[in-house]
């Protein structure tokens, strides 16, 4: 009988099995940020065991308020930097070299298929994106990925989503998770890890996979994992040259752990995507989505493009194309985060910014700030924003406020009409 | 170990989410002290008053997917620090189950029938539930009622609340 990808990681991470239902893995890497780490880190002082496992493994980055924006986030930051410096943590980022983890991470080269990732953060599920098993984790978890480097799993159930058809024109990778999480709800994938597959994932660059895979906790997903390709190995390239020979190479032992074409699903749901349309989420859960031509119309304060979700490169060049020659409606603050210093870098070079810029965008640098409501774009009460992040609780991006999730391009549009609307209308700009 | 049981606190609603349970702007607090006073801050529900409804509460009882969102153990940390130390619900979401039990708290599942039971024959009236964890019995009583509901804690679960928590059984095994 075949395997899926995750049932090849967990067999082949597997250092102890204490109880029925209960697997111990080991784990290749273990994620950081300023937020959750602290407490960890205190934690293992008081007890006497500020240690690391192996500082190889071990990454960090100062990413959810940065700059601090007060005395708090300022000890967070201070906590994380001289643990990291402490322990001779090489991969750390500190301001001027971060992004958001769920972005600086991947595009270092950390992620690699067949990994198995730990991080104190529920959209640590985006690294699935290039076939690893990651998770998000508490700080109690973290606090023994740190010390031990494992972590325990119940054994891997997978959902199988096979998606199909041709996307038309204005639908991108965070309108199809937002119709998934809209047809099975927020506990539909609980427990299990989301593998998406078929014709629209393989046509996907690693951006677009991310997108997708970041919000399989939505659904309440522990993970959501796309199996290696050519376009995986392309992205990876300059990180694995050294192990491979060639590109074939890597590909043919990737494609060793991709899931086996007779594996056993607890579900599979195959969905052609051919007549989808740009979708958006309204009140204050991720599974309440409608098609965005539902909700035009409905009036925004603010525009925020950016985040773990949609704040890379391929985002911004999409939303700059509905933006180019444009001025955003004038009662909208449109806001853009780059996710990354590199993104940020690469947006300058081809002449994104500047399109932002003339359209009347605030650049902010790389954080997570406002998708939770911590800075660099907080809501006051009853105002309403329209977003490319990932969740849409009350209060999320600031006490009293809402927010419509939704992707770059319905984003950029909806900024220049001051109300929700579909990008197609401004094909080619205006 | 920790102590289970006393005063509960009914929740009647599916899919309470971390956000609910504690606003992320807090997660900037470094001591599980500094959260007390937030606890349920932003949830929404008819007949919940936080400022009235928690103080001497120590079991809470709820409905499906209860925790789903975040993975902030600062959730069962707000709970802690408020003495609730156990809660009881169809079902969880995976990273809040897995943090209660890692910080040696529990997160009971029941059959539905058996909160739908709870919350009919209870909600709204005094209710007291004692927690016996190892016998795998709950004892629940308002004025002049009382019954035993039987429930099964196993294997990992067990272990982590017998350690006290996952970094002490870690710690010990590997």
């Amino acid at each position: 009988m075949g395997k899926t990808i995750a049932e090849k990681i967990f067999d082949s991470h597997q250092v102890d099995a204490p109880y029925p239902g209960t697997t111990v893995l080991r784990l290749d890497a273990v994620f950081c940020h300023e937020i959750t780490t602290p407490t960890a880190i205190t934690d293992l002082m008081a007890r006497g065991k500020d240690r690391v496992f192996d500082p190889a493994k071990v990454k960090a980055v100062i990413d959810h308020v940065s700059p601090a924006k007060d005395s708090k986030t300022a000890e967070q930051g201070k906590v994380l930097r001289d643990w990291a410096h402490r322990h001779d943590i090489k991969d750390f980022f500190d301001i001027g070299r971060n992004g958001v983890c769920h972005a600086i991470f991947p595009e270092q080269g950390f992620v690699r298929p067949g990994y198995t990732i730990i991080m104190g953060d529920s959209h640590t599920c985006t690294h699935g994106a290039f076939g690893a098993f990651a998770a998000g984790v508490g700080t109690t978890d973290l606090e023994v990925g740190i010390l031990k480097g494992v972590c325990a799993f119940k054994p891997p159930k997978t959902m199988k989503f096979e998606l199909v058809g041709k996307l038309p024109e204005g639908v991108y990778a965070k309108d199809i998770i937002l119709f998934l999480i809209g047809k099975i709800g927020v506990n539909g994938a609980t427990n299990m890890i989301m593998e998406f597959t078929g014709p629209v994932i393989d046509a996907m660059g690693m951006d677009s996979r991310m997108t997708v895979c970041n919000m399989a906790i939505e659904a309440g997903a522990t993970c959501g994992i796309c199996n290696p390709d050519a376009t995986t190995v392309d992205y990876l390239w300059p990180f694995i040259k050294m192990d491979f020979a060639s590109k074939k190479d890597a590909l043919a032992a990737y494609a060793a752990i991709a899931s086996d074409s007779d594996a056993q699903y607890e579900k599979v749901c195959k969905f052609d995507l051919s007549s989808l349309e740009p979708m958006a989420t309204f009140d204050y859960r991720p599974d309440n989505v409608k098609p965005v031509r539902e909700l035009a119309g409905a009036t925004v304060d603010q525009v925020y493009i950016g985040s773990c979700t949609n704040g890379r490169i391929e985002d911004l060049r999409i939303a700059a194309a509905v933006l180019k020659g444009a001025k955003i409606h004038a009662r909208v603050r449109g806001i853009l985060s780059p996710a990354t210093p590199q993104i940020y870098r690469q947006a300058l070079d081809e002449g994104l910014i500047a399109i932002f810029m003339d359209a009347g965008f605030c650049v902010t640098n790389p954080t997570c700030g406002a998708c939770l409501g911590m800075s660099n774009g907080v809501l006051a009460p009853k105002e309403v924003c329209a977003s490319t992040t990932n969740r849409n609780f009350y209060g999320r991006m600031g006490k009293g406020g809402m927010v419509h999730l939704m992707s770059p391009a319905t984003a950029a549009a909806t900024a220049l009409a001051g109300c929700i609307t579909n990008s197609v209308l401004y094909k080619g700009g205006k | 170990m920790k102590t289970f049981g006393g005063k509960v606190l009914f929740l009647d609603r599916a899919d309470i989410n971390t956000d609910e349970i504690i606003p992320a702007k807090y997660l900037t607090e470094i001591t599980k002290e500094a959260m007390k006073p937030h606890l349920l801050e932003d949830l929404k529900l008819e007949g919940f008053d936080r400022r009235r409804d928690i103080a001497g509460k120590r079991v809470v009882v709820t409905r499906e997917n209860f925790g789903c969102g975040s993975s902030r153990e600062h959730a069962p940390w707000a709970f802690e620090v408020n003495d609730i130390t156990a809660v009881i619900a169809p079902s969880f979401a995976r990273i809040f189950r897995q943090n209660m039990y890692n910080c040696g708290m529990l997160a009971l599942e029941l059959p539905a029938a058996t909160i739908e039971h709870l919350f009919k024959a209870y909600a709204g009236k005094e209710t007291t539930m004692s927690i016996d964890v190892t016998g795998g019995a709950i004892r629940v009583e308002t004025a002049g009622v009382s019954e035993t509901i039987q429930f099964s804690l196993q294997g990992f679960d067990a272990a982590l609340v017998q350690a006290g928590g996952w970094l002490e059984y870690a710690d010990s095994n590997y």
